[in-house]
C-alpha cells in the first residue's frame, strides 16, 4: 500500500516538475533534487495538493569539494495522513547563495532558515527576519562552514601539542 | 481568552486598543522563572502583553561542528547534553540512526531493554516539568515530593550506566553489559512504589480548584497553528493532534506494546500538564510490559566491527584485537550514505539527519531539536495574556534551554 | 542535644560570651550563605536535585535561594558559560554586594568542559574571579555540598579588612571590574 502511494506521489511530481530529480534510497527514503527556481511550487505543490502538511526540519550542508554545488540546502518534509516521508535538496553555489524563504508556506521554517543562515550564510529571500539566531550578532564568519576551525582561534591557553592537534 | 479588558477609566475596551504608555519589559536571560537561559523582551500595556521578541542562543555549544570532529561512538556523550532531562532517549536514538545507516539486525532483547530505559527517562522529563508547573503557581510541596522518585529513577540509571544524569547508555548495537539482577529488583520496588508519590501528587494539583483556575486559558494554540509551527510531542497532543512517533513510525519494537496516546482539546497549559500526567502513567503500563516479556537473547547485536569484544578474548584471538584496537580509534567502517531517523523525545520529535562519506566521522549531522522549533511560536501563545500567564506558558512548554540551542 | 555548629574559642562567663568580631562574624556568614544558582545547563538538573529533600543544601543554610544579585553572597555559576552570556555574568557579579563568593560547578564552568569550541568560554575565571572550583560533568550532589562547605571554611576564616585590601583590590583590577576605592 505504501509503495504504491509513493508511486502516485512520485509520479505526480515527475508530470508537474520535469527537471527534478527523484531516487530512492536504501534506507527507503525518498530524495528529490531541485532547482532553487522551482522549490517554492514544489513545496507548494506538496502542502497543498499532496497533503504534505507538516514540514519536519530544514539544514544546510557544505561540500567544498563539488563544483558551483558547495552549498546544500535539505528540507525533510512530511505527509502526515499517509505516512510518507520526503526529503528535497536545492543545490547552490558559493558566488551566488540566495534561496526563497519558505516562511510563507510553513510558518516554522522562520527559525529553522535563521539558524541555517547563521551557520552556513545562506541568504533566504523574503524572509522577515534574517540575522543570527544562535551565535553572537557582531560575528562575521559562518562557522559551519568546512573551513573553520572548531576551536576558538584567538585563545591563547591550551597548547595544541597536549590536545594531539 | 477574553479580548476584551478594562481599562484606565474603568470602561470596557478591546484587547487591541492600547490606552497606556507601553512599556518596554527585559524577561531577562537569568530569571528565576524561565527554566533555562532565555531572553523575552516584552512590550507591555499596563500587565497585558502586547509583543515579545525572544532571543536564544545564550548556551550554544556548537554540538552539530564538535559531531563532526568525534567517532561515532564518541558523539554519543554530546546527545547526551541536548535533552539533559532525558538524556537516555538522546542516546537510543542516536545509536538507531547509526544501525540505519550500517543495516544492523538488532536483537529483540535489545529493542526492549531499550523501550525500558527510554520511557524510565520519559517518566523522569515529565516529572520535572509537571514539577516546574507547579513551582511557577506557588506550589512547591509537589517538586520536593516528585524529585525523590526522580531520585529513584536515578538509581536505576546508575544500576545499568554508573552515571544518574548525563548517562551515555549503551553502545550502536546494543548495551555493553546486561541487565543485573539488582536492576530488575530495583526496578520491580520502583515500579510497584512509584504510584504512591505519584498519586500524592495528582491529588495535589490535578483537581486543585485553585491550581485549575490558574492554569486553564494560560497559553493556549490551536492544532492547525501547532502543526504550522512544526510542534510535536505533548504539546501538540495536547492542542489535539494525535502525532506520536512512537506509532506512526515504529522504532525499536515499539509495535509490540499496548499504550495510549493521550490527547488534550485546547492546547492551554492545563491540558499539557494533564497530557504529561497520562503520559507518565502510559509509560509506567509500558514498562510493565516489557519488563514481563523480556526476550531471552544477546544483549547487542551481532556487529563485531562496532561493538568492543569481550576482553578475555581481546587477550586470545587475534581478530578480536584487531577488532579492539580499530573501534578505540575509531577506524570503523560505516558505508557512506545519508539517513535520517526520528525517536519520540520527551518534547516530541527527535530526529537526527547524518551524512556520512565513509570516513571516521560524521560528515554532516543536524540535530532536529523540538524545543528550538516549537519556541518559535511563544510570542504568539503569550499574546493578550498577562505577565504570568506568560511565565506558566513558558514553564509548561518544557523547553530545555540545552536542545534550544545545542 | 543537637550541636549545629562549633563553638569559637572565646570567654564565657554566667549571661555573657566574649570571642573576637573576626571568628563571630566568620561563623554568622559561614552558616547563612544565600547563593545565586546561576544555572545554565545540566549542571543545574543536579543542583536542583541538592536542593531537594534527598540531599538538602538548606540545612547548611542556604534556605533562601535568591535570584537577585543585590541580595546574595554567592554566586553559584553551573553549567556552560557561552561567549554571548559572558557579559551577562560579569554584570551579575558586578551587581553583588562585598563580600562575595563564586563557587563554579562542572567542568564546563571551570574550564570549558568537553565543549571546546568558538562559541563556548573557556572558563570563567576568565572574566570573574573564582573562589572554589566543583569538577564534575555534572559532579554528583555530595560533591556540590562539598563546594559548598568549601566556600564555608573560607568564609570563615576570612579576616575582615581582605576585601579593602591591596592584593584584592589589584585583583579586581586584572579581571577589570570596577573598584570603589
Amino acid at each position: 500500500m505504501e509503495n504504491s502511494t509513493i508511486q502516485d506521489i512520485t509520479s505526480s511530481i515527475e508530470s508537474k516538475f520535469p527537471n527534478c530529480v527523484i531516487t530512492t534510497d536504501s534506507y527507503g527514503m525518498s530524495n528529490i533534487v531541485c532547482s532553487r527556481e522551482s522549490i517554492i511550487d514544489l513545496v507548494g505543490h506538496l502542502k497543498h495538493d499532496l497533503g504534505f502538511g507538516f514540514l519536519t526540519d530544514i539544514c544546510g550542508a557544505h561540500y567544498p569539494l563539488s563544483e558551483n554545488q558547495e552549498f546544500q540546502v535539505v528540507y525533510h518534509i512530511h505527509n502526515l495522513y499517509k505516512n510518507v516521508r520526503l526529503r528535497l535538496k536545492v543545490n547552490l553555489a558559493t558566488a551566488d547563495l540566495a534561496i526563497p524563504t519558505m516562511v510563507n508556506l510553513f510558518p516554522a521554517a522562520n527559525w529553522m532558515e535563521r539558524e541555517t543562515f547563521d551557520f552556513y550564510g545562506i541568504i533566504f529571500e523574503g524572509h522577515p527576519d534574517l540575522r543570527r539566531i544562535l551565535n553572537m550578532e557582531d560575528m562575521d564568519y559562518h562557522p559551519l562552514r568546512k573551513e573553520y576551525a572548531l576551536e576558538d582561534e584567538t585563545r591563547s591557553d591550551k597548547k595544541d601539542s597536549f590536545f594531539g592537534r | 481568552m477574553s479580548e476584551l479588558k478594562i481599562n484606565q477609566n474603568g470602561q470596557l475596551t478591546s484587547l487591541d486598543t492600547v490606552d497606556g504608555e507601553i512599556a518596554t519589559l527585559n524577561l531577562g536571560p537569568t530569571h528565576p522563572a524561565t527554566h533555562g537561559i532565555f531572553q523575552n523582551i516584552l512590550k507591555v500595556d499596563g500587565e497585558r502583553i502586547i509583543s515579545a521578541e525572544p532571543t536564544v542562543g545564550y548556551i550554544h555549544r556548537a554540538f552539530e561542528k564538535l559531531a563532526e570532529r568525534r567517532p561515532y561512538q564518541q558523539v554519543t556523550p554530546i546527545t547526551d547534553r541536548l535533552n539533559y532531562c532525558s538524556s537516555p532517549i538522546n542516546n537510543m536514538g542516536w545509536h538507531l540512526t547509526v544501525e540505519k545507516l550500517i543495516g544492523a539486525e538488532i536483537p529483540k532483547r535489545v529493542d526492549y531493554m531499550r523501550v525500558i530505559v527510554m520511557e524510565l527517562a520519559r517518566i523522569a522529563d515529565h516529572l520535572v516539568c509537571n514539577s516546574v508547573i507547579g513551582v511557577d503557581t506557588g506550589a512547591l510541596t509537589g517538586f520536593t515530593y516528585v524529585f525523590q522518585e526522580r531520585e529513584k529513577i536515578y538509581d536505576l540509571f546508575e544500576e545499568i550506566c554508573g552515571a544518574r544524569l548525563t548517562t551515555n547508555v549503551g553502545r550502536i548495537g546494543g548495551f555493553d553489559r546486561d541487565f543485573s539482577p539488582v536492576f530488575f529488583q530495583k526496578l520491580d520496588k520502583f515500579l510497584k512504589e512509584f504510584h504512591i508519590i505519584f498519586d500524592d501528587f495528582t491529588n495535589l494539583l490535578e483537581r486543585n480548584r485553585i491550581f485549575m483556575d490558574r492554569v486553564i486559558g494560560a497559553g493556549p494554540i490551536t492544532g492547525e497553528r501547532a502543526l504550522s509551527y512544526g510542534f510535536t510531542g505533548p504539546n501538540l497532543r495536547a492542542a489535539g493532534v494525535d502525532y506520536d512517533v512512537r506509532v506512526m513510525n515504529p522504532y525499536c519494537s515499539y509495535q509490540d506494546f499496548n499504550f495510549d496516546v493521550p490527547i488534550g482539546k485546547d492546547g492551554d497549559t492545563y491540558d499539557r500538564f494533564l497530557v504529561r500526567q497520562e503520559e507518565i502513567r502510559q509509560s509506567l503500563r509500558i514498562i510493565h510490559q516489557a519488563k514481563d516479556n523480556l526476550p531471552a537473547g544477546n544483549y547487542h547485536g551481532d556487529v563485531p566491527s562496532f561493538f568492543l569484544p569481550p576482553k578475555e578474548e581481546v587477550y586470545r584471538s587475534m581478530e578480536a584485537l584487531i577488532y579492539h584496537f580499530k573501534i578505540t580509534m575509531g577506524e570503523t567502517p560505516i558505508p557512506a550514505g545519508e539517513v535520517y531517523h526520528s525517536v519520540e523525545g520527551a518534547n516530541g520529535e527527535l530526529g537526527y539527519y547524518l551524512v556520512s562519506d565513509g570516513g571516521r566521522t560524521p560528515y554532516r549531522l543536524h540535530f532536529r531539536r523540538p524545543c528550538f522549533i516549537y519556541y518559535q511560536a511563544y510570542p504568539e501563545m503569550i499574546k493578550g495574556s498577562v505577565l504570568s500567564d506568560a511565565i506558566l506558558t513558558m514553564s509548561s512548554m518544557n523547553v530545555i534551554a540545552g536542545e534550544l540551542d545545542a | 542535644m543537637v550541636n549545629i555548629v562549633e563553638q569559637p574559642e572565646g570567654h564565657e562567663g554566667q549571661g555573657f560570651f566574649a570571642t573576637s568580631m573576626d571568628k563571630a562574624i566568620g561563623l554568622a556568614r559561614a552558616n547563612s550563605l544565600w547563593p545565586l544558582p546561576f544555572a545554565t545547563s545540566c549542571c543545574g538538573i543536579e543542583f536542583m536535585a541538592t536542593m531537594s529533600a534527598n540531599y538538602d543544601l538548606a540545612r547548611f543554610g542556604s534556605e533562601r535561594l535568591s535570584f537577585t544579585p543585590r541580595q546574595c553572597d554567592l554566586l553559584m555559576v553551573m553549567g556552560t558559560i557561552s561567549k554571548k552570556l559572558g557579559p551577562v555574568l560579569k554584570q551579575v557579579y558586578d551587581q553583588m554586594a562585598e563580600p562575595k563568593w563564586v563557587l563554579s560547578v562542572g567542568a564546563c564552568a571551570c574550564t570549558g568542559g568537553i565543549f571546546d569550541t568558538y562559541s563556548v568560554l573557556q572558563g570563567i575565571d576568565k572574566i570573574i574571579p573564582v573562589d572554589v572550583y566543583v569538577p564534575g560533568c555534572p559532579p554528583r550532589p555530595e560533591q556540590i555540598i562539598e563546594g559548598l562547605m568549601k566556600i564555608q571554611e573560607l568564609a570563615k576564616n576570612e579576616s575582615l579588612r581582605r576585601r579593602n585590601s591591596d592584593e584584592y583590590q589589584k585583583m579586581l583590577e586584572s579581571y577589570n571590574i570596577e573598584t570603589t576605592k
